[in-house]
């Protein structure tokens, strides 16, 4: 591997966000903020939802927030670079090994999610105090947590952006993403889904369930979540599926 | 330290259509079908090339859309794997050293690739940076391009706004920007003006006589005739000809060529017509014509026309051909190159 071309692609990556930041902060932080407004501040202080749900919720927003960030900063520039604009073609040609152009990807998308998951917090924090109770007993835990949760976002990003036809950017939304967030245990717990056994066990196939989960035990522990062993070992069953998949559609989209 | 370019047999078989960046072409076998199974089209983009591009030689593949070159250059430069058959840059087998390969190659692609994310000195330094080169030699190397190619005004702004010319300029920069001991252009000059052709043409021998190979493909017969020590017209995915453009075009038999047509075909007139002096070969076409192969052009034609008139056949059409590389290529495929 070429360490040299490795960090002029990450730096090259920085600069295209660093000129975009407004429309990427604005990207990553306002759906997941007005959710947090709605259903924490909004419900909450009506009444219609308990006040402990705040707390329940803010793990769960967290998760969103990264894999949302991390799917769109791989998958999207992917899409594009690869059939439409075809900038990445002088990256393809840069004297690296192609492989590890799929791993600069996800490294960026990875640090872009963990940035966007970091922050969501403070500012979660700040919309729905008072009674938002975050217990982190397992530092280490959760950062090896947060850090899975955005590999995981940063590989979903690579095995759909090279998978996905420009022509089917809305599917990929409307049949992959938005199903793995109702599903993906963001807004409830797994063990809310008890009266519905039959879905509580299908919606194991979906990985945002043990990012929510895993965020949930490491960060408010207080709730039920499911045991940080299997929320762990799923996410990195997950990651290391998706990357093996993702890398594999990134050499077939890059040689031909 | 020159390098030259290899092929051996190189075969590329598609099974769904070729990509862009091979430059979608070739042409299709109809395979038998299986019982109640649709066979995938197989497209052929090149079926046998064999190529040796001496160091320091300017080299064109000149043929009509869809003959294979794109596809010899993608893999050439790593970017198609081909079905079999080899492919070498200097000493180093291209699938089996692509790091080291892409270290000796400089691209320019057909369709424009430029990084619309970047301004234009951006785009040329960090693709420097890619190649490692330092960042006090990428700006001055970076500056001296943009100048080179008259894009000094407009470094600092993003590129999504350039012209197709300008585009093309900047490509050719950044292939330029490291410095590579073989130059790829594919399809370099199509789309541009004819001014800024020119200043290509002026850039690539320049850049040739810092003793690099260059690899250019065409379909533009002035271009290759031109600009190229040697060239490969390659037809279907094959070599059809192969040589400098003098000797090419000393091959067509007699030099010119005279495309006639008349108003009902007469064996009796082609009979005739092979009868005249300085007449090589004549060959039937489609509807009523004749393509006539003769060591002359205009002189020829009182001849031609009297030849019609004892046949009581109307002359409708005459068309004469300097000795060109568009002869020999209709010569040798009865298609002409701009069809």
């Amino acid at each position: 591997m070429n360490f040299k071309t490795f960090l002029a692609m990450l730096a090259r990556d920085a600069q295209v966000a660093r000129r975009n930041l407004v429309a990427l902060l604005l990207q990553t932080f306002l759906q997941p903020l007005m959710f947090v407004f709605i259903f924490g501040r909004v419900m909450v202080g009506s009444g219609f939802m308990p006040g402990a749900y705040k707390s329940l919720l803010l793990p769960g927003i967290m998760a969103l927030s990264m894999v949302g960030t991390g799917i769109w900063a791989v998958a999207m520039p992917l899409i594009s670079e690869f059939q439409f604009t075809r900038e990445i073609e002088d990256r393809l040609l840069a004297p690296m090994e192609i492989g590890w152009l799929a791993v600069e990807k996800v490294v960026f998308g990875t640090i872009q999610a963990l940035a966007a998951g970091l922050m969501v917090i403070p500012c979660a924090w700040l919309l729905l105090r008072p009674g938002v109770e975050l217990n982190v007993h397992a530092p280490l835990q959760f950062a090896a947590v947060a850090v899975l949760v955005a590999l995981f976002s940063a590989v979903g990003g690579l095995a759909l952006g090279c998978s996905i036809e420009q022509t089917h950017i809305g599917l990929m939304f409307s049949l992959v993403v938005a199903p793995m967030i109702f599903f993906g245990c963001t807004y409830y717990p797994w063990s809310a889904l008890q009266n519905f056994p039959l879905m509580q066990k299908l919606v194991l196939v979906n990985p945002l369930v043990y990012a929510s989960e895993g965020l949930r035990g490491t960060l408010v522990p207080q709730f039920p979540h499911l045991p940080m062993l299997a929320a762990i070992g799923g996410l990195v069953f997950f990651d290391l599926l998706l990357f093996t998949f993702g890398l594999r559609q990134f050499h077939k989209k890059a040689v031909s | 330290m020159l390098a030259s370019i290899r092929t051996q047999e190189l075969r590329k078989v598609y099974s769904s259509a070729p990509p862009l960046a091979a430059g979608a072409g070739g042409f299709v076998h109809s395979s038998p079908r299986g019982k109640g199974k649709v066979p995938k089209p197989q497209v052929v983009a090149l079926d046998g090339i064999s190529l040796n591009v001496t160091p320091g030689e300017i080299f064109c593949l000149l043929g009509p859309n869809g003959a294979g070159k794109s596809t010899t250059a993608g893999i050439l430069t790593t970017r198609v794997r081909p079905t079999s058959g080899q492919a070498w840059i200097g000493e180093l087998d291209v699938w089996k050293n692509q790091v080291a390969v892409k270290r000796l190659i400089g691209v320019v692609a057909q369709r424009p690739n430029l990084d619309f994310s970047l301004t234009a000195r951006e785009i040329l330094l960090f693709h420097g940076a890619y190649f490692g080169i330092d960042s006090h030699q990428r700006a001055k190397r970076a500056a001296t391009l943009l100048d080179r190619f008259k894009l000094t005004d407009r470094a600092d702004q993003m590129v999504r706004g350039f012209s197709g010319g300008m585009m093309q300029r900047l490509s050719i920069a950044r292939a330029m920007m490291h410095d590579p001991r073989v130059l790829f252009l594919d399809e370099p000059s199509s789309g541009l003006d004819p001014q800024t052709r020119l200043l290509l043409w002026e850039i690539v021998r320049e850049y040739n006589r810092g003793g690099k190979t260059i690899l250019l493909t065409t379909h533009n017969m002035e271009e290759a005739d031109a600009l190229c020590h040697r060239l490969a017209i390659i037809d279907h995915g094959r070599v059809i000809a192969l040589g400098t453009p003098r000797e090419l075009k000393a091959s067509v038999p007699g030099g010119y060529l005279l495309r006639l047509r008349f108003g009902h075909s007469s064996e009796n007139v082609l009979a005739r017509l092979k009868a005249l002096s300085g007449v090589t070969e004549v060959r039937a076409t489609d509807g009523n014509g004749a393509d006539v192969y003769a060591d002359r052009g205009g002189s020829l034609v009182p001849e031609v026309a009297n030849v019609a008139l004892a046949a009581s056949v109307e002359l409708c059409d005459v068309h004469i051909s300097e000795p060109s590389l568009e002869n020999l290529f209709l010569h040798h495929t009865g298609r002409s190159l701009r069809e």
